[in-house]
């Protein structure tokens, strides 16, 4: 019985919790619009305008093309918004440790790093059936190119998520290796001496430039590549389906920065200040949104609006030697820190 | 078909350069520079078609695009607005009666869908702040396709 009380109220958080992170994942894609226009020296759509995109695209007329595989077509919107949601409840939104402890992802406990691992290659692995069933030779470019950097840029990242791991299991106290949790807890900066600072720095650079290629964004968006191949993957998407793709983007896009926010840098402001109480969870809180927000602008914002397109395979070099190199440089140090 | 306010916050558009000079393609380009920058109000230049909430057609349309022209109108998906930038779109211009030119514009198109909402920007070339000023007329428009919901 109790068992059954403990999931209906998970069942409750975890429905606000997709409450929230849609509305502060479109907020965020607001922020990025605007602090874009503001580096392009423009005015900028206002913060409102992804809901405004969101609700407009729900009111269009969806098309599906003659020749698309239907089932397909219009199961893989659908199933990449699931993916990014589910993602959001393995993912600790908001501040981890200290005065907030309670604060921890709906579903800890039923997963581990390696499922949200393989949760972040859904909402990628839907766009390319999308593409795919989509019928057309642009959106069979596109998914073609997702596919091969999705291939390239998850070695490095399994690489960083591996090391970290060892890392913890490594302070021999008694730990879960892969648990999200152990590594919120117990951040790896104060533990490590100077080679191993030297070596999670390396792997912070390295998940840092995995940002924006796991989201797509230019310069690592040849998938979409809006002004070459009009829009790839999502070139024959309409109406709802667009919608669901853009609010699925935004999601995966709150859920990642998350994540990196969890894995490096999950300090709390609150007992450097000595605010305690409901403060604390105030102001820890205000810090959580303030570190993804500049997390998003440095990795995201600041390189979409300075860089152009990498062709595809240059993108995925970049990501299969240089990158992977830095992150095996990284955990060998790592590893040389703990002898 | 019952629009909200938000449609019009967001029009999305796709520009078809339909044997253009490309003298109003530029001062399209223009319309986006941080000098006009109509991304304030939300308004978009998307890859394709099927993203599009209005049409953006330049040049007065001859035999060769008329046929390609026909066929990105039919794949925008509805509802839509057509903004003919130029005067070529909307009299043929200096094109009037070319033996080459399936033109004016506003004809064609109706003759593909006789109830398409249709704006004009007149001008050899168009100005940014008239570009900017057509696509409050097309919201205009679709308002009034509000209206009648």
């Amino acid at each position: 019985m109790n068992e059954a009380l403990e999931a209906v109220i998970r069942l409750g958080i975890g429905a606000g919790v997709i409450m929230i992170a849609l509305w502060l994942s479109l907020v965020l894609k607001g922020f990025d619009r605007k602090f874009a226009a503001w580096l392009q020296a423009r005015y900028g759509p206002p913060l409102r305008q992804p809901f405004w995109d969101v609700f407009k695209l729900f009111q269009k007329e969806n098309v599906v093309p003659e020749r698309a595989v239907s089932w397909a077509f219009n199961g893989a919107p659908l199933m990449a918004l699931v993916g990014s949601l589910v993602l959001v409840m393995f993912i600790p939104l908001g501040p981890v440790g200290g005065v907030v402890a309670g604060w921890m992802p709906v579903l800890e406990g039923y997963g581990d790093l390696i499922l949200v691992v393989y949760l972040l290659a859904i909402p990628g692995l839907m766009m390319a059936i999308g593409g795919f069933a989509s019928g057309s030779p642009l959106a069979t470019v596109g998914a073609q190119r997702e596919m091969v950097m999705m291939m390239s840029y998850e070695f490095p990242l399994a690489i960083v998520v591996l090391a970290l791991a060892w890392r913890i299991t490594n302070l021999s106290r008694g730990l879960e290796s892969f648990s999200l949790k152990a590594i919120v807890e117990n951040p790896l900066w104060g533990e490590v001496g100077i080679l191993g600072i030297v070596g999670l720095a390396l792997l912070f650079g390295v998940f840092f430039l995995i940002i924006p290629s796991e989201l797509s964004k230019i310069p690592f968006d040849a998938p979409e590549a809006e002004t070459e191949i009009g829009g790839g993957i999502i070139a024959e998407y309409s109406g709802t389906n667009l919608g669901l793709f853009y609010i699925a983007d935004a999601v995966k896009t709150l859920a990642f920065l998350s994540l990196a926010v969890a894995l490096f840098v999950p300090y709390n402001i609150s007992p450097l200040l000595n605010v305690g109480g409901i403060g604390a969870y105030v102001l820890d809180l205000l810090f959580w949104l303030f570190k993804v927000e500049v997390l998003y602008f440095l990795a995201v914002t600041v390189i979409r609006v300075g860089a152009a397109r990498l062709k595809i395979d240059k993108l995925s070099w970049l990501y299969l030697v240089p990158l992977s190199a830095l992150a095996v440089v990284g955990s060998l140090l790592l590893y040389l820190d703990t002898l | 078909m019952k629009l909200t306010k938000s449609f019009d916050k967001s029009l999305w558009v796709f520009h078809v350069n339909a044997a253009s000079c490309n003298g109003c393609d530029i001062e399209i380009v223009a319309a986006l520079t941080p000098r006009y920058d109509v991304e304030r109000f939300g308004i978009k230049l998307v890859g394709t078609p099927r993203h599009a909430d209005v049409l953006l057609v330049t040049g007065p349309v001859n035999r060769q695009m008329a046929d390609r022209v026909r066929r990105v109108y039919e794949q925008t998906p509805g509802p839509k607005a057509v903004l003919i930038c130029g005067n070529c779109g909307a009299t043929s211009g200096v094109y009037y009666d070319s033996y080459c030119i399936e033109g004016p514009f506003d004809e064609f198109i109706k003759k593909v869908d006789p109830n398409a909402i249709i704006v004009y920007v007149p001008g050899c070339p168009v100005r940014p702040e008239a570009i900017t000023f057509g696509v409050v007329q097309a919201w205009k428009a679709l308002e009034k396709l509000r209206g009648e919901a």
